[in-house]
């Protein structure tokens, strides 16, 4: 309060009325994006709970790095950290190459209505979440009534349990991933082909260039600066998972661990499991490795197009 | 848009149509899918399996789930009202620090762009957030887990700052300015009603996160009597008998009801209860949507 009255008398009204209203927002902040930054502090402690949060950290005695040096000698972290780099690399690969594709292709439709009808279709896997999906999932593999168990055995095939195939998870989860956020890769590219100065076209046609021929030379010179603008952005988040899909969607099956954990169920899982020394300490790790990557990003973003960058 | 100079031919636009027709149909499946199980006979899914065209027609999962509005009711009361509030007060808290972080001339305006910005790279992680809001400001078991959390985002944030900045002329501002209004009267009476695509985006944005969400009630919520419609299908996902057990706390027999209950069809159809909003709503919300991404790629 005292701080706000000091405020009238040295700013502005303008300024005073600005920072009202920007207050809730700035507590907002404060309580759940800054506040949770110092509680990292439980990485290097050998947290216990004893009466409320700052108590704890207060009581619980200093650990230096022990929790850090407990995670990086478990199995389970260099699989995870292996799991999340590796699916995100196929991830990136993939939600580039598929969206600008489709994207490119569904520009070429002759019929508008045609492309505003499937660009809705294939926009709604985005609005599921991976509670429904995994439901649907479910619906495919179960081994008691599930699609593919009735189609295998119609066919003569006997049933299988998918959910301890690990061999055929990647895939799936691959397929899941790509098949969600299509719609929205589309999206964005289909925003920059619609950009192209038509101009480019008149002169081609004049030319004599094939459709293929723009695309090559036109079109995808022009959305190039998105593209990469794309790529680099998810770069940035190699450290970062979908918990629902790595969690939910494989339900948390013992036999698929190997391929579906990853650090976000790594984190969650020691969470829960109450072993908070190991699940600080890989949080903190991917905090920081996920920072790293960001600002990393962002200058290679910079290097590409100043006007898209963050900072 | 690629107009008559760049056309395929006929055969190509056929083959592009066809394909187009396959990829639409698989990204539809689903609901096709759940829905035509939500409608199956138990029997039927218990003797064939799930199929994508019901085999028995049935509504009896439907039946069953009405009958249970004990649980379902409140489930879908506890979605939408933590859908509505959460999206208010997003949209609120997220246009009121965009509006401040826009103008020009404000002293705090590099402060408080940082404060935004920073979240964006570094984040406590999941630990030291989980033990904040469940230990420290007490969230536990409260629908403040559901709704606080997620109602501000970074990214959000610097939509509304760029769609401010760049739509809302300054010649406006300050004619307002001089006819004596203080910037906040500015805020609620000039940039807001200028702003409706944007707040549409925004609360777009907003209302998807919160319908979808799962996770925040997977991390806070014990109490039976605050799962959100996702919580409940994770629970009923994990565990089908979930709404026997739990009917029993809310007074009905719950022996009864584990022999009576359409096990399979259930599930799908509170999955359906799910989607049939966003289905029916996002084709016309689409095109908001799709502004907000687009003016969220481009900063100013």
């Amino acid at each position: 309060m005292a701080k706000k009255k000091r405020k009238r008398f040295l700013w502005p009204a303008d300024d005073a009325e600005l920072s009202l209203l920007a207050l809730p927002a700035f507590l907002w902040y404060v309580l759940f994006a800054y506040l949770p930054m110092f509680g990292i502090v439980i990485a290097f402690k050998n947290f216990k709970i004893k009466g409320n949060f700052i108590t704890s950290i207060i009581s619980s005695e200093w650990a230096g790095f022990a929790n850090f040096r407990f995670l990086f000698s478990s199995a389970d972290a260099g699989l995870a950290v292996r799991n999340t780099l590796g699916y995100n690399a196929i991830f990136i690969i993939l939600g580039t190459a598929l969206p600008v594709g489709f994207a490119l292709m569904i520009s070429q439709l002759h019929s508008s209505r045609a492309k505003k009808v499937f660009q809705t279709a294939m926009f709604m896997p985005y609005f599921l979440s991976w509670v429904v999906i995994s439901a649907v999932v479910w619906a495919f593999l179960s081994y008691d009534h599930g699609l593919f168990n009735t189609l295998a055995e119609s066919l003569g095939f006997s049933r299988s349990n998918w959910y301890m195939k690990k061999e055929y998870w990647p895939f799936i989860l691959v397929f899941l991933n790509v098949w969600k956020n299509l719609g929205y890769g589309m999206v964005v590219y289909l925003a920059a082909i619609a950009g192209v100065d038509q101009a480019f076209y008149e002169a081609a046609v004049i030319d004599g260039a094939t459709p293929w021929q723009q695309t090559w030379k036109i079109t995808l010179p022009s959305i190039k600066t998105v593209i990469v603008l794309m790529f680099i952005l998810s770069m940035g988040r190699v450290f970062y998972s979908d918990f629902g899909l790595f969690y939910q969607v494989p339900r948390d099956s013992n036999s698929l661990f190997t391929v579906t954990n990853t650090i976000d169920v790594m984190v969650y899982k020691s969470l829960k499991s109450a072993t908070v020394g190991m699940a600080s300490a890989s949080a903190l790790f991917q905090s920081v490795a996920g920072c790293v990557t960001i600002l990393s990003a962002n200058f290679l973003v910079r290097k590409v197009d100043p006007e898209s960058a963050m900072i | 848009m690629q107009s008559k100079f760049n056309r395929i031919s006929k055969v190509t636009n056929a083959a592009f149509f066809l394909f187009f027709t396959i990829t639409s149909l698989i990204c539809l499946a689903p609901l096709v899918f759940v829905a035509s199980i939500s409608l199956s006979s138990e029997r039927s899914i218990q003797d064939l399996g799930y199929s994508m065209i019901p085999r028995v027609f049935s509504v009896e999962a439907y039946v069953f789930l009405s009958q249970q509005s004990a649980i379902i009711l409140r489930a879908l009361m506890v979605s939408a009202g933590v859908t509505v509030f959460g999206t208010l007060l997003g949209a609120i808290l997220t246009t009121s620090i965009g509006y401040a972080i826009s103008r020009p001339g404000y002293k705090l305006r590099g402060f408080l762009t940082w404060v935004v910005f920073i979240p964006m790279v570094f984040n406590g992680g999941l630990v030291s957030t989980y033990y904040i809001n469940s230990n420290l400001l007490g969230l536990r078991d409260s629908f403040l887990a559901l709704v606080l959390p997620l109602a501000v985002s970074s990214f959000n944030v610097v939509v509304a700052k760029t769609f401010f900045k760049s739509t809302i002329p300054e010649s406006l501002i300050e004619s307002a300015k001089l006819d004596g209004a203080g910037q906040i009267a500015i805020y609620a009476r000039i940039a807001l009603p200028l702003s409706l695509p944007v707040i549409a985006a925004i609360s777009l944005f907003l209302s998807f996160s919160y319908w979808n969400d799962w996770f925040q009630s997977m991390l806070y919520i014990d109490d039976a009597k605050k799962l959100s419609l996702q919580a409940l299908l994770t629970q009923i996902m994990a565990n089908v008998d979930y709404l026997a057990k739990n009917a029993a706390t809310m007074g009905i027999s719950s022996s009864q009801l584990a022999r009576s209950m359409p096990k399979e069809g259930a599930r799908m159809a509170i999955a359906a209860l799910i989607v049939i909003p966003i289905a029916c709503a996002y084709p016309f919300f689409q095109k908001y949507f799709i502004s907000g991404l687009t003016v969220g790629a481009v900063k100013g």
